[in-house]
């Protein structure tokens, strides 16, 4: 770590520390994406493909590991979920990782990558153009570049992401991490986003820029890179992520695993759920049950579970459908339960915990 | 994805704006007011804007109004029942709704890339359209460029406005808008294209084209030169070609962003936001809220979708987890014990969601207010719409 601290500018004034390896133990074993080097974590929104970066960004950093976890959408999620100050651009600890039973957990670093900056620091590491980069900036090139010009915001973004996972000679004090997770833009955007470099060396047809747009694609395209998708188990989030994998898989976009977030709780078994949906529930049992546990019937309170377990229960059945229907994308899937009582830094690594026993990670 | 106008304009929070606490938001007064003329739901990406923007504007009609709503990307089953599968920019009318109070539905899926090249076809002649249309920057502008999705629903909305009032088809248009912050970039529009136009660094790409200009300072020398290094001169000769022949459309651009700009803003246009229970879509609500009270844009409530329902009765869930840990103590598998473990599940979500909106309230308590409870399935069929209807208007 050491010979790192210099690019680690100003150290952070928080590290969140995770749970001390004698309270948690997961036990390290294989996992699923060994050769992986780039998680690009997808989702519809609303389905917490933020939460599920994170937490696998937690799960991978076990002992001795550095993980960097980017953000490319400038919302500052990660700072929020992590409840840190805001991240500049540049590369920060922000965590440690969960621990493992060999011993330390390792780092979580954290990028919050914007294009402005991207675009700056590209020209002066592989331009040396510090005076012209300003001068680009004073005509406006910048700003066209960033925001008018069609595509070159996702290249740029896409672009320093390639320049984390590829570190070369011309960042030579930077940490060379054993993974890179990337909080990336929605689903419907995903394989648009990820092949803009494509779409852009169709444009560039020669010169400099398309000799890096095409380095860019051969990693993007490689084995190396794996493209996760978050959703849940509701009708147009399974569409949109079997959509999603068609798509990625027609751009020749390495499809990784399918992460089912907020699944419903499963206190009721299978014959439960059936008399559930039938309203054959034995109200008497349930009733003496009550007593037994010394909590009152008072207004209407098992008229009031028996509905709450029918509802459940149709929910539930929803669920399985589309849970077939995950099933039938032939993918690895993962599935993170819904926590009650929302997601701050704790369940972050509840849910890092679940991945790792899952094989994610 | 962020805006020129959001750098750099600092903006700051915006707090309460009334005394007093959140009114409930009466979406049938607001539907059947004839002075409505304009419905635009923004919210962020997965809290059912597009279903609430449908539900609405099936309401309307049955209401009596004739609406046509405009969506952006509806679920399959859903354009189905709609009769919009077909993606060819122009309103069909949707079979099936209740005409009695003589009202009637028509729907149409936004093609962004069709909307913006008629814009193109009819503002230029037509070998210089043609020129525009086939230029590599224009076909990548058009249809990936971020942004030009929000600005095209606009566009599209300024075309079907003027249309219904030279023709008197719609009295009621309802508009669903992309699933992001920059839904609300066509407000910056007019600024942004001003901008852009002044801009030294479009002057300066123009200037070849524009004859010899005297833009050959150093300052000039060094940009292209870069440039040239960076992107390779034949990407720069098309990036010339396509703003010299854009030039001249940008003008009637800017003036029908001004004119949309004005018609959100005018007395019949009313804002919805739509939200879900949870802190993300919140906080984006709430940046929708103080962006739009900011721009001085009608806003006429806050529509939180899919809410946990209120479970019956008043065990509470601490109360409830600990009497289903005794029972579990002797019988682990028992079913009551697992019914007092989810009705603990659920009050703590309806807990937590209360607190959040109670929180939103607090801070700006000037937004009515309305409440849908999840339902357990999908909507794609216009009974569902109609439920959902229903329990807008608090049925």
């Amino acid at each position: 770590m050491t010979g790192h601290a210099a690019r680690i500018q100003g150290l952070p004034r928080v590290t969140r520390q995770g749970p001390a390896n004698t309270l948690h133990y997961v036990s390290e074993q294989k996992h699923d994406w060994p050769r992986v080097r780039l998680h690009v974590v997808t989702g519809k929104g609303g389905t917490g493909k933020s939460t599920v970066a994170a937490a696998l960004a937690l799960a991978l950093a076990s002992h001795g590991k550095n993980v960097l976890l980017c953000e490319v959408e400038g919302r500052q999620g990660i700072a929020r979920m992590f409840d840190v100050d805001p991240l500049p651009y540049e590369e920060r600890r922000i965590a440690t990782g969960l621990p493992g039973p060999e011993g330390s957990p390792g780092v979580v670093h954290a990028l919050h990558i914007d294009p402005e900056s991207a675009l700056l620091e590209y020209l002066a590491m592989y331009y040396k153009l510090g005076r012209a980069g300003r001068a680009l900036d004073r005509f406006g090139v910048v700003e066209f570049a960033t925001t008018i010009a069609p595509g070159v915001r996702d290249v740029l973004l896409t672009g320093k992401v390639f320049e984390a996972v590829q570190r070369n000679s011309r960042n030579k004090s930077a940490i060379r991490y054993d993974a890179v997770v990337l909080d990336a833009p929605p689903t419907g955007r995903i394989a648009q986003f990820l092949n803009v470099n494509n779409e852009l060396a169709g444009l560039a047809r020669m010169g400099p820029i398309k000799s890096q747009a095409d380095t860019v694609m051969t990693l993007f395209r490689s084995p190396r890179t794996a493209v996760h998708l978050v959703t849940v188990l509701e009708e147009m989030p399974v569409q949109e992520t079997a959509d999603g994998i068609g798509e990625l898989r027609e751009a020749g976009l390495p499809v990784g695993g399918v992460v089912v977030n907020l699944v419903r709780p499963r206190d009721l078994d299978a014959g439960d759920l059936t008399s559930a949906l039938a309203g054959s529930l034995d109200r008497s049992t349930i009733r003496s049950d009550l007593k037994e546990a010394g909590v009152e019937d008072g207004n209407g309170l098992v008229d009031g579970l028996v509905a709450e377990a029918r509802d459940h229960a149709e929910r539930r059945a929803l669920e399985d459908e589309q849970r077939a229907l995950v099933g039938d994308l032939s993918v690895p899937t993962y599935e993170l339960p819904r926590l009650a009582g929302g997601v701050d830094l704790g369940a972050l690594y509840e849910l890092a915990t679940e991945l790792r026993k899952q094989g994610m990670a | 994805m962020s805006t020129p106008a959001h750098k750099t304009r600092s903006r700051s929070r915006v707090g309460p704006l009334t005394e007093g606490t959140a009114s409930s938001l009466d979406v049938d007064a607001l539907l059947d007011d004839p002075h409505t003329g304009i419905i635009v739901c923004c919210g962020s990406g997965g809290v059912g804007k597009t279903t609430t923007s449908a539900a609405l504007a099936l309401r309307a009609a049955e209401h009596g109004r004739r609406v046509v709503v405009l969506t952006i990307d509806p679920a399959r089953r859903l354009a189905q029942s709609m009769g919009i599968e077909a993606l060819d920019n122009t309103p069909r009318p949707v079979v099936g709704v209740a005409t009695e109070g003589g009202g009637s539905l028509d729907a149409m899926m936004l093609d962004m890339k069709r909307t913006f090249d008629e814009v193109v076809e009819s503002q230029a002649a037509p070998e210089k359209a043609r020129q525009i249309l086939e230029n590599p920057f224009y076909i990548a502008l058009s249809s990936s460029f971020a942004g030009t999705q929000e600005y095209m629903a606009m566009e599209k909305l300024g075309q079907i406005h003027a249309a219904a009032q030279r023709e008197g088809t719609y009295d009621l248009i309802v508009v669903d808008t992309p699933p992001s912050r920059s839904a609300l970039d066509f407000l910056d529009a007019p600024e942004r294209l001003s901008s852009f136009l002044d801009g030294r660094f479009i002057r300066l790409l123009l200037a070849p084209a524009r004859g010899p200009a005297r833009m050959m300072s150093a300052g000039f020398g060094i940009i292209t030169n870069a440039l040239t290094k960076i992107l390779g001169a034949q990407v720069l000769r098309d990036m010339q070609t396509f703003v010299a022949a854009f030039d001249t459309l940008f003008g009637g651009f800017r003036q029908r962003a001004q004119k949309t700009f004005e018609l959100l803003q005018a007395d019949g246009t009313a804002f919805l936001v739509v939200a879900a229970p949870e802190p993300d879509a919140l906080r984006e609500a709430a940046y929708f809220v103080e962006r739009l009270s900011e721009d001085r844009m009608p806003l006429a409530g806050l529509i939180v979708n899919r809410a946990s329902p209120q479970p019956e009765g008043v065990l509470s869930a601490d109360e409830a987890m600990a009497a289903a840990a005794r029972l579990r103590k002797h019988e682990p598998d028992s079913l009551t014990a697992g019914l007092l473990r989810l009705h603990a599940d659920q009050s703590r979500m309806v807990e937590r969601e209360a607190r959040l909106r109670e929180r939103f309230a607090a801070a700006h308590p000037e937004v009515p207010t309305a409440v849908v409870p999840a339902l357990a399935g999908d909507v794609h069929d216009l009974d569902g719409l109609r439920r959902i209807g229903d329990l807008l208007a608090g049925g």
